[in-house]
């Protein structure tokens, strides 16, 4: 099971930057842990703490003014390595969507499979989006999943999001695919006769 | 009959399911795994209380925190030897074959699935580590997932996905001299971008693939990754069954003969239709160097580093990000870069192809001073194979030393660290920030680039010696 989505109206934290991979979500090094915890602690660690492994003031993540439940990412989000440990430290570092102008294949399905949402809106959207942040860093954005419906609650515009409705269906009640797939087994081995 | 693509073939032929207004249940044939992304999976069927459904499908061993030095020894790090043990511990759990350290089999994922028999043409390959495209060179529909997925493929032998659209990269044309499978993979990352191909699958075709040896075809696929896209793939050829034939687990007698003609119907239908497609002239093809942060920054050896003339908002921004890692400024030239690091190996070029490549350019030359350069084969059976081909004697005539199989520098998570700030031509596969170590800066090229690199300490065309 999946912690199941509900509507969300929050702040959002900036990271106008593309081409944000997995390895600056959360460094290889980082991911030696056997179990699925304290992953968020690690989130962004190369741009999050200085070498001297103090915050580093500069990072979105560091300034007092940022907070909330949303992500907000420059293109091409997610790409590189398929670890799912990058959803992981997204969502335990309290992250509940994630919203980008375009996203890496392997990262939207690990994040759909955590509970984690990802939005995509259009370059032009994206680019409201940063610039309401910069103007008012306490402007909040609302996520409606049952309608796909993506809200700039300051400028009053929204987004109609794309989700596959299964994964929509799962994401609302909180279903995984295993529970789907073991639920199958004798369908797959009759398959395996073929 | 419609006409299908060599992907459609492959795909279409283990949906099990057509889930309404989702995903198809696709069954999985070959399912590699590894110490990091598998134990969370394990925990997960252990919470639910099932057991492995296909155990004889699934085979595993240790690769990313492996040190590449000693491995008779105990493994210092305590969190890395927790999870090569815990991926020997499940594995016995449940009856998956387990190739650990010291055993004959053991090697990177990515090396040993071929090198065994395990992939072949016609099959769904999938492993928790997006270079898992890397087997799509026998003609497989192959590429990585997540741990919640390996959970399902331990757990039902499927995992659900939507079908991705269909690419093809076509390049033709003769081949310049010194240009190797990791320049084309790398000319066409740099024209596409590190995202044009998110969303699809790639058939690679044309000569300068059919050209290519099956190490080389590997170099391909294992990057198509890194232009985003799900995987890529070459249609089997001659070559291929060549390949697979006599391995371990390759099928034997009545069923190698009904396997062959299978394998032999495995290609595109004329007149059947991909969403997006690619033409690339071989001969436009040079010896390639990444000079930023991402595999899309790419540039040939003779050319100089691109301006941010032209970019605007956060492109540019990005950009200048990028080179300011680096240390580099627009517009100069890359060649002659003093570099401190040189990396040969990993699933990208850790093959017997690429060490011989690589001695065979150093054969009676001397390795730069200012250079470390690191030289880690695949897996047990590529060492075996260096040795007995004689290329030790002529490495270590010319300053190298062969270290141990694993992945090593491509990652950071094992010993093999390149230190901050340090310059490191490397035979991977991502140039990321930190890839390689925090502060890293990592330029990907092929193994002969990587071998006159060693020899120059710099930046060096092989063309141009």
């Amino acid at each position: 099971m999946i912690d199941k989505f509900i509507k969300i109206q929050s702040s959002a934290v900036p990271m106008p930057i593309e081409n944000v991979d997995t390895d600056q979500i959360i460094p290889a090094r980082f991911l030696k842990a056997v179990e699925r915890k304290g992953f968020g602690d690690n989130l962004f660690r190369d741009w999050r703490y200085t070498s001297g492994n103090t915050p580093n003031p500069e990072f979105v993540m560091n300034k007092p003014e940022f907070s909330g439940s949303i992500l907000v990412g420059g293109k091409n989000f997610g790409s590189g390595s398929s670890r799912e440990h990058a959803a992981w430290a997204i969502y335990d570092a309290g992250f509940k969507v994630v919203v980008s102008s375009f996203f890496a294949d392997i990262f939207k399905g690990n994040a759909l499979n955590n509970g984690l949402l990802p939005v995509q809106v259009s370059p032009e959207f994206l680019d409201e989006i940063f610039a309401t942040i910069s103007k008012d860093s306490k402007s909040t954005f609302t996520v409606d999943l049952e309608k796909q419906i993506f809200t700039n609650d300051a400028t009053g515009n929204s987004f109609e999001f794309e989700i596959n409705a299964y994964k929509k269906v799962c994401l609302l009640n909180g279903y995984d695919d295993i529970d789907y797939l073991v639920a199958m087994k004798e369908q797959i081995a009759e398959f395996e006769t073929k | 009959m419609e006409a299908k693509t060599l992907f459609d073939k492959i795909w279409d032929a283990h949906v099990v399911k057509q889930v309404e207004g989702g995903p198809n249940v696709l069954y999985i044939d070959r399912h590699f795994i590894h110490e990091v992304t598998s134990p969370v999976a394990f925990l997960g069927l252990k919470n639910r209380g099932l057991k492995v459904f296909r155990p004889a499908q699934t085979t595993a061993t240790p690769d990313h925190n492996v040190p590449t030095e000693n491995q008779h020894l105990s493994i210092v790090d305590e969190m890395s030897r927790n999870q090569v043990e815990m991926l020997r511990r499940n594995c016995e759990e449940h009856g998956i074959t387990h190739y650990g350290l010291g055993n004959d089999g053991h090697g990177v994922v990515h090396i040993i699935g071929p090198e065994q028999g395990l992939t072949q043409p016609g099959m769904t390959i999938v492993c928790g580590d997006s270079h898992t495209s890397t087997h799509g060179a026998f003609g497989a529909v192959a590429f990585g997932i997540g741990t919640s997925e390996v959970e399902m493929v331990l757990a039902s032998q499927c995992i659900m996905q939507p079908k991705p659209k269909k690419m093809l990269i076509t390049v033709n044309g003769e081949l310049k001299p010194n240009v190797t499978a990791k320049d084309i993979v790398l000319y066409i990352i740099a024209k596409i971008s590190t995202s044009g191909g998110t969303g699809h699958f790639i058939e690679f075709a044309g000569t300068a693939f059919e050209q290519l040896t099956m190490e080389g075809r590997m170099t391909v696929c294992n990057m198509s990754i890194e232009c985003g896209a799900r995987g890529g793939l070459i249609a089997p050829d001659e070559k291929t069954i060549e390949y697979v034939k006599g391995r371990q687990f390759a099928p034997k007698g009545e069923d190698w003969d009904k396997a062959v003609a299978y394998w032999k119907t495995l290609k595109t239908d004329e007149g059947a239709e991909f969403d997006m497609a690619y033409n690339f002239d071989a001969a436009d093809i040079e010896p390639m160097i990444t000079y930023g942060t991402n595999p899309g920054m790419g540039i040939k050896i003779s050319e100089n580093i691109p301006t941010s003339e032209g970019l605007v908002g956060n492109d540019k921004v990005s950009f200048l990000k990028s080179l300011e890692y680096m240390g580099f400024n627009e517009g100069e030239a890359i060649a002659g870069k003093p570099i401190d690091y040189v990396f040969l190996g990993s699933c990208t070029n850790g093959r017997i192809e690429d060490f011989r490549t690589f001695a065979n350019y150093v054969k009676g030359k001397k390795k730069a001073d200012n250079v470390v350069a690191w030289l880690v084969p695949g897996s047990v059976a590529v060492e075996k194979q260096i040795r007995e081909e004689g290329l030790v004697e002529i490495l270590e005539a010319a300053g190298f030393e062969l270290r141990q199989p694993g992945c090593s520098a491509c990652l950071a998570m094992n010993p093999d660290k390149v230190p901050a700030g340090k310059y490191a031509v490397s035979t991977t596969n991502r140039n990321f920030e930190g890839r390689q170590g925090p502060g890293a800066r990592t330029l990907l090229a092929s193994p002969l680039v990587a071998a006159a690199c060693a020899i120059t300490g710099k930046v060096t065309n092989p063309s141009d010696l």
